[in-house]
């Protein structure tokens, strides 16, 4: 109980946005601490650690894919890092990814996708089916063909996760298992947060990095309320026995309209995934969108069904009213945001890292943030387009 | 609203819901083209699957929706039974407080087509429990005749599969369907562009369905406004009655009528 002693920056939320956050901004020298009641879980948990800027390239949502395709290019340079300072391996693979269409009306729409993919200069190549199961054996001769997307990579999301807080102690972080409830502040400028079990934080400045839950944190003046939603996510987790034979590189297929990606690990270990759905904050795992998944899995790589299933991963992601992250200062002086990374936090973690970090630094020398990437997703831009919600 | 709006009322079960356009919501690239879309489509309803979406929760497709101001019509998408229907009706009308649904009973989860035999003894159902049952059915004038024999207050049959673009297959079957209905005919699924919109008008239907069509074009909002237009001239071409088709040319100017007296053309 009572105010613990004070840190010059208090992290809201410990997945993998804050936990990134927490490391980089310690080792720039600050005093920080992460608040979360089990850090490191949640949707980073869940995730299937695809680092996917070309495959997640959607029609109208441009600055979103350079931001994602900037985010890519960080991930070398992050990945190195946080195995150097930890001694850990993060699995992190750039042996590209297929995307494979299921039918011929799912070619013609892979078509489409890679005509707008080379159209904004990024880099896919439109496959045969021979030369898709060259690449990938083990894909079912009924596929119509596919793209691949050599930029596309992938990371261990769980190692990367142990490994971050694992450099987080090490840099000194204070790691508080609890849940904040509020944002203190006075004067227009924060204080610290309140703890769900009593007590308070004080810190010169709050990064507020709770995922789907970035709403609900009392405290935050409407004006600055990130408008995140959950859009609940289940991956499953396979393996394949021994003697039964692993995918080479990440496969996207999409199968009968319906998309579906399968992530091979390094130890023989599959994610399989994922279901988007507009339920509100539940965990529950509806059968159907879990057999639809399996039925689509199995028709493009038929060798699923000697895998074993291990796990059942439902999480949530922070889905945005335009789908990009919500980063950077609010209202309130010394509240950063730093949330709403729907898809692609895993992706977009690094360069939330250090955009969050060069924030600190331009909000203690009072001077507004600069451009770069994020400048499209700082969180006044709902308010100015009177859009979404 | 337009013009047309206020002096042609699309009238369902004696209210006017506004716009021929109705959007659906499924599909949707993100919350903020959506919303993009309805504004430029001047949809006034939009169909929201009961099954596929929370309505108590902040920042979503509902809150959304009441923002803008557009009447959400519950679906009962994903239903395969009349019963799974039925109750999933009732607890669209707790959820969303109205008792409009439109009624899916799903046949073949590989063509989406409806299943006609659940879907009749649903609506019965549903009808007599005070609903406002707008079914989707399939392009057979028989089927839709039951329903609205069950009291049904629209019907709305299909073009083609959902989410397949490929337009209205059976052009015939949905005129048939119009000149027997005595309840509005809306045409939902199956269009792929603004043409199968006008043609759905043309063929005498009283509103029509967009869903696919509109939110995974490239350029949603743009869509949306041709459809907008697209019902609106369909509509008017209807009204103002087509001429009748022939099998060989009638001059657009007859001779009769022409300054020059006939003896005295060459001859």
């Amino acid at each position: 109980m009572g105010v613990t002693p004070g840190h010059d920056v208090v992290v809201v939320g410990g997945g993998i946005i804050g936990l990134a956050v927490a490391w980089r901004a310690a080792g720039a020298g600050r005093d920080v601490a992460v608040v979360d009641p089990d850090p490191g879980r949640g949707a980073t948990w869940a995730a299937a650690g695809m680092l996917a800027p070309v495959a997640e390239a959607h029609f109208g949502e441009e600055s979103l894919t350079a931001l994602n395709v900037a985010a890519g290019r960080a991930w070398p340079d992050f990945a190195r890092d946080l195995e150097a300072a930890t001694g850990r391996t993060v699995h992190f693979r750039r042996d590209g990814t297929l995307l494979v269409a299921g039918d011929p009306s799912d070619r013609t729409a892979t078509d489409r996708v890679l005509a707008f993919h080379q159209a904004m200069g990024l880099a896919a190549v439109r496959l045969g089916r021979s030369a898709c199961r060259e690449a990938e054996p083990l894909l079912s001769p009924r596929i119509s063909g596919g793209v691949d997307l050599p930029d596309d990579h992938q990371v261990d999301n769980r190692a990367v996760a142990t490994a971050l807080l694992d450099a987080c102690r090490t840099a000194g972080v204070t790691m508080i298992p609890d849940r904040v409830t509020r944002v203190g502040s006075a004067g227009g400028r924060v204080t610290g947060v309140v703890l769900a079990e009593g007590g308070s934080v004080g810190a010169a400045s709050v990064v507020l990095a709770a995922g789907s839950r970035s709403g609900e944190v009392g405290g935050v003046p409407d004006s600055c309320r990130p408008p995140v939603r959950p859009v609940r996510g289940v991956t499953l987790r396979l393996r394949a026995p021994d003697g039964v034979p692993c995918l080479r590189r990440t496969v996207r297929a999409l199968v009968h309209g319906r998309s579906c990606y399968l992530v091979p690990r390094d130890d023989g270990g599959l994610v399989l995934g994922a279901t988007v759905e507009e339920r509100g904050d539940g965990l529950e795992v509806p059968l159907g969108g879990v057999a639809d998944l399996v039925e689509d899995a199995r028709r493009v790589v038929p060798v699923l069904d000697e895998y074993s299933l291990l796990e059942v991963s439902p999480g949530l992601r922070p889905g945005t009213p335009d789908n990009g992250p919500i980063v950077g200062p609010t209202d309130l002086v010394g509240l950063l945001v730093a949330t709403g990374h729907y898809r692609n936090g895993i992706l977009l973690a690094p360069v939330t890292a250090a955009e969050v970090v060069a924030l600190l630094d331009s909000d203690d020398c009072g001077t507004p943030p600069g451009l770069g990437p994020f400048a499209a997703f700082r969180p006044d831009r709902f308010a100015a387009r009177g859009a979404g919600s | 609203m337009t013009d047309a709006v206020r002096t042609d009322p699309f009238l369902v079960a004696g209210t006017d819901v506004g716009s021929r356009l109705l959007l659906g919501s499924g599909g949707m690239a993100s919350l903020e083209s959506l919303a993009g879309a309805l504004r430029a489509s001047g949809a006034t309803v939009a169909t929201v699957a009961v099954r596929r979406v929370d309505p108590t929760t902040r920042h979503s497709l509902v809150d959304l929706l009441e923002g803008l101001g557009i009447r959400i019509l519950p679906n009962t998408a994903g239903c395969f039974t009349a019963a799974d229907a039925v109750l999933t009706a009732r607890l669209a009308r707790e959820a969303f407080a109205t008792d409009w649904v439109k009624l899916e009973v799903i046949g073949d989860d590989r063509t989406l087509l409806p299943d006609p035999i659940e879907l009749v003894a649903a609506a019965e159902q549903l009808v007599e429990d005070g609903f406002v049952v707008l079914p989707y059915c399939g392009d057979d004038p028989v089927v839709a005749r039951r329903l609205e024999q069950v009291g049904c207050a629209a019907v709305m049959p299909l073009g083609s599969p959902i989410g397949s673009g490929l337009g209205i297959r059976n052009p015939h079957n949905i005129e048939l369907i119009v000149a027997e209905a005595g309840v509005p005919v809306i045409l939902d699924a199956g269009i792929g562009t603004a043409s199968d919109a006008c043609l759905a008008m043309e063929l005498g239907c009283s509103a029509v369905l967009v869903a696919s069509a509109v939110t995974r074009a490239e350029d949603p909002t743009q869509m949306a406004r041709a459809m907008r237009d697209a019902v609106a001239a369909g509509r008017a071409a209807r009204q103002a009655g087509r001429i009748a088709r022939r099998y060989v040319a009638e001059a657009s100017t007859s001779s009769e009528g022409m300054v020059a007296p006939r003896g005295a053309v060459a001859g």
